[in-house]
């Protein structure tokens, strides 16, 4: 492959002394930020930094009306991912003709846009702007038309001719423009553009237009009325390939022959020797090239000159043939001296079949990955470029469309279109999306939320722990204990939840009420990831029974707590003085089991607690003594109504 | 490329060191004047400083951010010889209405005895671990004993990496073929010393950081290192700025005898090799992607350098001082142009957009 020397451009930092100092950097998220330092260690100061300056790369993605290409074209990419392999080709041309077409069609739509607010904007900078990114898409749109005509549709000789035509009409359309002006003008035939109008339709191959022109002209010759007759029928004539008719080529080969030679008979007679206008329209329905390069400014560029040459010397031209023509073209209408600009250059890459150049061209002279990427896709998908015996085809396609998808990234809404781009890179598109998508700012829950799904959707288990850890952390840092719990539960972060658990009771024990309660009374299996979460789970269920008064349940549940480990023993003194308005009910509730059963738990943890704390006050001591009192008369009163209640035999 | 914005810093002395945390929502600088500043961008863009303490006592070298599983946690390094690790704490709830963080300093590493020259978390599969690298040329790694409480660490390993150290890279790789690997570079200058880019890897074996390799190509003082996320490849890349810029290629070769219980040989290629600096290149940094890297010499420019689709490197961009020197004037007028208007370039006529593509 050519190696095209392109300079690296090179952008000037505003205050920094390039000569003196250094420029520091650091990659930001679609951007570098960059700041003056020396790396020398000096030890002397060099004064303050006054600025970091914040250094971006496209500004593409942050104009509102190319956005709407951005999102447009994703649903058009996502559509043609999924055009079945299996088709035949056959089938499949016209689907990826009209998939083209919808593509340019959006193009045209965001043109129209750009343009409209280019006109009404009041902000010259915005409208120089607006009117570049119009520029620039209607060179995307010719050399993407082109590329449907002689790649994607590959009309074979005759259409061909048709559709080139088409697409010079489409893009020179300012004929019309000037034909308005010209018939709406009080005397047509005596405006200074008539002559042109008519020149051009000709020019273009609308016959039928310019016949219409013509004839206001010859309505006020009634002298010159034969000659007038003479090219209108000339025009009339003229043989029009019809690819859905029953003419063979051959045929429709023969017909214009003979037309062209009835015209030439007429230069020949000088017919029309005393009209100039109507001569020079025979000469070039004649073909004669230095009359069509006589209208340059008509033509504009090269590539008209091409097709209207094509169009009156070679109607059957085969798509073979075009690079040979185009070549010649190109370099009978430009200029010896003048170098060819960047379109020139993709347009004859284009004519002479070498979509490789095309692509390549085109990375290289446009701002954005957005046209490689999707029509490097769409050719991908056609075949096209594994025939033209690229064996890295697919990876030229894939390199292009990361990259795009890499600047939707940046973006902070656009990164989600990014993601189906990202899942068709059979190669790295995975990877990418892990490193790309685990940096998606989590601002909110919503946003979290949403991330998240993302990466659930594609097994991406490791983001998805991130994600929740991240999130975790956060609300546990904002105080909000609720949802610090619920994202480490998803996060099956069993360490954090046993924190958290930790942070919860500890505001029991401090408030003496527990906040999202319904978080904790719905915990369901979840309860399990950590022994302290059960605990938590466990001990909320104790409060919402005994607050439902199933009191013989509570104190089960309450007594289980202790005697099967779960609750830590730090807590086990305000489990036992929760029990205590249990062993006060008139009601029996602790059977003289249960209640040897909680004494032992309190014998357990008072002889631990023999060894008086060293940091703990005289008055907390009191407190906690007078509490252990209290506790044991009510075990042993419980202790006695129980036993008295049990050995009593009912009546 | 253009400027977008530019952002009043404010320090009264040199930068030194910019760093944008896991997110892109914030940023670190810190400074010759021993401070450490922390940006948080508004909802419009905008860059707010939202903390600024002095956090030694001689320059600060290098700030960088830990993974925000851990929290908004951030660890700075000096001339004072420390290495600091800070915590931000959202204040009581009267202080949380005026939106006010601290950052509370949680640890000092006080185990170097000349300048902390570099700072660096390690990957965040490996838990919250820290990495120092020093004037005297001592690599030490810290461990946090409890991720819940950073005040605690404890010092892993210490690697002599003698005669200097300037800069150490963690490999990014959390692949379970690829054990834990950190590049540590020299800008020893005697020419006493071959060699300026060690490899460690850690073995499960000993539970140690071991040599596996040194980068003998690489002779002159080297002044930053940096490892590519991985891409899932089965090597790695390594950039390094010495006296030009230096891509490296390490292929693990595990040798079939002695599975894990010695360190991996590595293959060794050079990959690319820029001089465009001309001169002393001073950091070189690679993209989120590593489709870019990013180099600042001493010519004062960032270059930056971009390979196509078939690993050809080249120079796509530079950034350049545009000259003026600081003064009044001209920062002045630096200031206002938060947005400056980007010319397209129109596609007919001049194209300047470039792309490295061929």
């Amino acid at each position: 492959m050519e190696e095209v020397d392109v300079e690296p451009t090179t952008t000037p930092i505003p205050g920094v002394d390039s000569k003196q100092k250094h420029l520091g950097f650091v990659w930001g998220p679609g951007d570098i930020l960059v700041y003056e330092t020396i790396y020398k260690a000096s030890g002397v100061s060099s004064g303050g930094c006054p600025f970091v300056h914040e250094v971006r790369k496209d500004e593409d993605i942050y104009s509102p009306i190319l956005r709407k290409l951005f999102n447009e074209s994703h649903h058009i990419f996502v559509g043609l991912q999924g055009v079945k392999e299996d088709l035949p080709s056959k089938n499949k041309k016209p689907q990826f003709v009209s998939i083209s077409k919808n593509y340019r069609s959006v193009i045209r739509a965001c043109m129209e846009e750009l343009q409209q607010n280019a006109v009404s904007t009041q902000d010259a900078t915005l409208a120089t702007q607006y009117g570049n990114q119009v520029s620039i898409l209607l060179a995307v749109e010719l050399i993407w038309n082109l590329c449907e005509v002689l790649f994607i549709d590959a009309a074979p000789a005759g259409s061909l001719l048709l559709h080139l035509l088409d697409w010079v009409r489409l893009h020179k359309a300012d004929v019309d423009e000037k034909a308005r002006d010209v018939l709406q003008s009080e005397s047509p035939t005596e405006h200074q553009a008539y002559w042109d109008v008519v020149i051009s339709y000709v020019l273009q191959g609308r016959m039928d237009e310019a016949r219409q022109v013509l004839m206001k002209q010859a309505a006020l010759q009634p002298a010159a009325r034969a000659m007038f007759k003479l090219l209108d029928n000339l025009l009339i004539k003229m043989p029009i390939f019809n690819p859905s008719g029953s003419q063979t080529l051959t045929e429709f080969d023969v017909k214009w022959r003979h037309w062209h030679e009835e015209v030439d008979r007429c230069l020949q007679d000088q017919s029309f020797a005393s009209n100039p206008h109507l001569e020079v329209i025979c000469k070039i329905l004649v073909g004669d090239e230095d009359v069509l390069l006589d209208h340059k400014e008509l033509l504009s560029t090269w590539y008209h000159f091409l097709v209207t040459r094509l169009l009156f010397s070679q109607p059957t031209v085969k798509p073979t043939e075009l690079h040979y023509y185009a070549q010649s073209s190109m370099h009978m209408f430009l200029d010896t001296r003048s170098v060819p600009e960047p379109l020139d250059s993709i347009v004859l890459a284009a004519f002479e079949f070498d979509i490789h150049q095309v692509i390549k061209d085109c990375s290289i002279a446009l701002n954005n990955w957005w046209f490689v990427a999707h029509l490097t896709d769409l050719l991908h998908h056609c075949k096209l470029l594994q025939s033209h015996n690229l064996h890295f085809g697919s990876n030229l396609r894939e390199f292009l469309l990361l990259e795009y998808a890499s600047g939707l990234f940046t973006h902070h809404s656009l990164w989600q279109l990014a993601v189906d781009y990202f899942d068709h890179c059979p190669e790295f598109g995975r990877v990418y999306l892990e490193l790309q998508i685990e940096r998606v700012p989590l601002d909110t829950e919503r946003k979290a939320l949403k991330v998240l799904r993302i990466c659930e959707q594609r097994q991406m288990t490791e983001q998805v722990r991130s994600i929740c850890k991240i999130m975790a952390k956060g609300a546990l840092r904002n105080n909000r204990l609720g949802s610090a719990l619920s994202w480490s539960i998803r996060a099956k972060d069993a360490a954090f939840a046993t924190l958290i658990s930790e942070r919860f009771l500890q505001d029991y024990c401090a408030n003496g009420a527990f906040s999202d309660l319904d978080l904790i009374d719905n915990l369901g299996p979840a309860m399990l990831l950590s022994d302290r979460l059960t605990f938590l789970g466990k001990y909320r269920e104790f409060h919402r029974l005994y607050g439902e008064k199933c009191f013989l349940d509570a104190a089960k549940l309450l007594l289980s707590l202790m005697t099967a480990k779960i609750a830590p023993q730090s807590f086990w003194m305000t489990l036992l003085t929760d029990a205590l308005p249990l062993l006060e009910q008139k009601e029996v509730i602790f059977s003289a089991d249960q209640t040897h059963e909680l004494m032992f738990c309190l014998e357990e943890l008072t002889s631990e607690k023999s060894l008086p704390k060293p940091d703990a006050t005289m008055q907390d001591e009191d407190i906690e003594t007078t509490k252990i009192e209290i506790l044991r008369l009510a075990l042993a009163r419980n202790l006695a109504m129980a036993i008295v209640k049990e050995g009593t035999v009912e009546v | 490329m253009f400027v977008a914005r530019s952002i009043a810093a404010d320090h009264r002395d040199l930068i030194h060191d910019v760093c944008y945390d896991f997110h892109g929502r914030r940023l670190a600088t810190c400074s010759s004047d021993q401070s450490v500043k922390v940006w948080d961008k508004s909802e419009t863009g905008e860059w707010m400083c939202t903390a600024s303490w002095k956090t030694h006592s001689g320059s600060v070298w290098r700030v960088t951010w830990a993974h925000p599983e851990f929290g908004q946690v951030l660890a700075s390094c000096s001339f004072d010889r420390t290495a600091a690790v800070w915590e931000e704490v959202v204040g009581e709830s009267n202080d949380k209405k005026k939106g006010l963080c601290h950052w509370i300093k949680r640890t000092t590493l006080v185990d170097s005895r000349t300048s902390v020259t570099d700072v660096k978390f390690a990957p965040k599969h490996m838990g919250l671990i820290l990495t120092t690298c020093s004037a005297d040329g001592v690599v030490r790694i810290y461990e946090a004993l409890d991720v819940m409480n950073i005040s605690q660490w404890s010092m892993q390993q210490e690697i002599s990496c003698k005669p200097s150290c300037s800069c150490i890279s963690w490999n990014p790789s959390s692949s379970r073929a690829h054990a834990p690997m950190i590049a540590v570079g020299s800008d020893a200058s005697s020419a006493a010393y071959s060699g300026r880019v060690h490899i460690y890897e850690y073995s499960e074996h000993t539970r140690k950081y071991t040599k596996a390799e040194t980068l003998m190509t690489v002779t002159d003082p080297v002044r930053d290192l940096a490892f590519a996320p991985n891409l899932g490849r089965s090597f790695h890349l390594l950039a390094v700025a010495t006296n030009d810029v230096r891509i490296f290629k390490l292929m693990p070769m595990r040798s079939e005898a002695m599975p894990s219980c010695s360190t991996t040989k590595l293959e060794v290629h050079i990959l690319a090799q820029f001089d465009s600096h001309n001169s002393q290149v001073w950091r070189v940094t690679w993209n989120i992607t590593s489709t870019l890297l990013a180099s600042s010499g001493d010519d004062g420019c960032v270059r930056l350098w971009k390979a196509n689709y078939m690993g050809n490197w080249k120079c796509t961009a530079i950034l350049r001082g545009d000259g003026c020197p600081l003064n009044r004037a001209c920062t002045q007028s630096a200031a206002p142009s938060t947005a400056v208007p980007y010319q397209h370039t129109l596609l007919p006529s001049s194209l300047a957009g470039r792309r490295n593509f061929s």
